[in-house]
């Protein structure tokens, strides 16, 4: 069994900088596919713009008149932070199923059978859904002057950072759930339960205070309210606003009397982020 | 199953504790003279099995591929040509037995055997999406080959398979044949020891199927790669330097495809003549060997083409019509396991139509 031999155990060192080398430039090979996919489907890009904005319209527009307590503050402004957080988190899910797709054409099989590692796999499919959300939601906030909402570089900046976190956590979820998912078929049911409640039930369309008790609840155990809440608080922190729109559209989420520090809630969305992207390393390397 | 054996001339079927079963295959195994024998084999198979719960796929088979040899695998849907491919590939763990492909255990260092293997399966595994050169690119970064190469290989895979002039073009824009030529040449893409093909003429038309042919004995002569491949068409198997059979998870036969037709038998000429009888007797008398049959007389000869005109000269009576038989590898393929190799549909749900037969 002489041919067993494997390289000396000197160079380890030597060996082990290589190896990170190439785990590096796969994982920036995978982010790049993602990318070159992603510009390639046109109807893709649209139909990720088309939704946020029926959304800001309809709401925006046809809720206004039955909204009546805004203090003075346009609805269509509060609801703005949560149309760009639905089409990250929309867009996010969108790339991340992009691994059933793989499954169902092979793709994935010829990543699989690959001699790297999968965490630089997921790595970049993680990063590649977090590139090109957070592109998607940054474009989004072309429509803030329309609206009426007031824009900064730093607040542009603020929220491209949270754009970023809120799509990895997102697409590190929906890898989660597509290496899960066997068949194209199980893509609607995800659709249907998971990612549509998830958006309407984590204050990116209404206020969250002054909920009934059951909903609050919901939306507290939605991990998505802690993505959605720092974007706005930024978004609403450089727009004069009333007093009385301030006090009826506060930001900051409220667990049991206690409203959680921005800090806290981004805390709560990176832990998100950890425990899926664990999770999607877990599922990814089970073989097929 | 042990019926069909019994006329077999060597007894090829190996169980997992027979040693003498692997030199019964050496024996057997003329490897072609033109290739450099290496020290240790590209494949070496001892004893590998694998069984889902009770139904055995695989029966702890022995063999071993020479570096540089085309290999195949012929046997029917079902019969462990998958399940054998993919323990060799690292993708499925075998349940016994030991296997190295490229000097490397196949469950121990499986990183290292998959660096060495380039993969062919039967289902199509390119991404549509992507260009044919962004796919290599792809590749060419799993397979860690160094950065100043990449380049030099996508065209000698391209070249090597012709398609250098759709280098650009999407792959969603190819043809089946096409996109199985892309994946061949992106399985060769990291220079590989071995060439793992799966059914690879699957779903291809019989003229693509030929090209792609070419393709693969090109690889072999210009890049040195063993090709180890699962067949179920016979007239592929042909080309390849060594043939094993397998049929329920058991390597019933394993030579070189004019060693297999011979262990069938000799070459047989039919001779309709004006009288039958006569002409038997005439060949009779000069030492041929003759079977009357209702119409016509079969006559056995080692080289039956070459000996037409003399049986036609000793038979001596007026002939109506000579029809030469080789035997095929339909007739080595029969013989061994007593069926025809068919694309089984009845057979494609495999481990599910092991269950009625007890081969055990």
């Amino acid at each position: 069994m002489s041919t067993l031999s494997v390289p000396a155990s000197q160079t380890r060192l030597v060996d082990e900088h290589i190896r990170l080398r190439f785990e590096l430039r796969t994982i920036a090979m995978v982010w790049q596919r993602e990318l070159i996919r992603f510009t390639r489907t046109k109807t893709r890009i649209l139909s990720g713009f088309i939704q946020p904005i029926l959304f800001l319209f309809v709401l925006g527009y046809g809720m206004t008149s039955l909204v009546g307590t805004t203090g003075g503050f346009d609805f269509k402004k509060f609801v703005f932070p949560g149309i760009v957080s639905m089409t990250v988190v929309t867009t996010a899910i969108f790339s991340a199923i992009s691994i059933v797709w793989d499954r169902e054409f092979g793709f994935l099989r010829e990543m699989l059978v690959a001699p790297v590692s999968r965490v630089s796999i997921v790595l970049g499919k993680a990063l590649g859904g977090t590139t090109i959300a957070t592109i998607q939601g940054t474009i989004m906030l072309a429509l803030a002057p329309l609206i009426g909402v007031h824009l900064t570089v730093i607040l542009v900046l603020e929220v491209i950072l949270l754009e970023a976190l809120m799509a990895f956590a997102l697409t590190m979820f929906g890898v989660f759930v597509a290496s899960r998912i066997q068949k194209m078929e199980g893509f609607q049911v995800v659709m249907q339960l998971v990612l549509f409640p998830m958006i309407f039930l984590s204050g990116a369309l209404f206020p969250l205070n002054g909920l009934p008790g059951w909903l609050a609840v919901i939306t507290r155990i939605n991990p998505l309210t802690y993505a959605v809440d720092p974007l706005r608080h930024v978004v609403f922190a450089i727009q004069n606003m009333p007093p009385a729109a301030a006090a009826r559209f506060a930001t900051g989420v409220t667990i049991f009397g206690y409203t959680l520090p921005l800090l806290g809630e981004i805390a709560i969305v990176v832990i998100f982020a950890l425990v899926f992207l664990a999770l999607a390393i877990a599922a990814f390397g089970k073989p097929d | 199953m042990t019926d069909n054996h019994d006329m077999t001339p060597h007894k090829s079927k190996v169980d997992s504790s027979s040693d003498d079963s692997k030199s019964t295959f050496s024996k057997n195994a003329s490897i072609p003279r033109n290739l450099v024998q290496d020290a240790t084999p590209a494949i070496d198979v001892r004893s590998i099995e694998k069984s889902y719960g009770e139904i055995q796929a695989v029966e702890g088979i022995s063999f071993q591929v020479a570096t540089g040899e085309v290999f195949a695998f012929l046997g029917p849907n079902g019969a462990g040509k998958t399940t054998t491919i993919r323990m060799l590939c690292t993708l499925t763990k075998p349940t016994g037995g030991s296997a190295t492909v490229g000097g490397f255990d196949v469950v121990k260092q499986p990183t290292a055997v998959r660096r060495r293997i380039g993969l062919v399966f039967q289902e199509p595994t390119l991404d549509q999406q992507l260009t044919a050169e962004e796919n290599l690119r792809f590749h060419a970064v799993l397979y860690r080959i160094p950065h100043e190469e990449v380049e030099t290989r996508i065209v000698q895979v391209l070249n090597l398979v012709d398609l250098q002039d759709r280098r650009k073009d999407l792959v969603s824009t190819f043809s089946g044949g096409m996109a199985r030529r892309l994946e061949i040449a992106r399985g060769m893409l990291h220079t590989p020891a071995v060439l793992f093909l799966d059914e690879p003429t699957i779903g291809l038309d019989p003229q693509t199927r030929a090209l792609m042919w070419q393709d693969v004995l090109r690889l072999r002569n210009e890049e040195g790669v063993t090709v180890f491949l699962t067949t179920h068409y016979m007239d592929e198997a042909e080309y390849a330097d060594r043939i094993a059979i397998i049929d329920h998870g058991s390597i019933v036969a394993l030579a070189t495809p004019d060693e297999l037709k011979k262990m069938v038998g000799s070459d047989t000429v039919e001779l309709t003549t004006s009288n039958n009888e006569l002409a038997a007797s005439n060949l009779e008398a000069k030492g041929f060997k003759v079977k009357i049959g209702e119409d016509n007389i079969v006559v056995f000869a080692e080289n039956g083409e070459q000996q037409v005109t003399s049986i036609i000269e000793t038979a001596e009576v007026p002939i109506q019509s000579v029809r030469v038989h080789r035997p095929n590898l339909d007739d080595v393929f029969l013989h061994f396991t007593g069926r025809q190799i068919r694309e089984g549909h009845n057979e494609r749900s495999f481990p599910m139509h092991f269950r009625g037969f007890g081969h055990r």
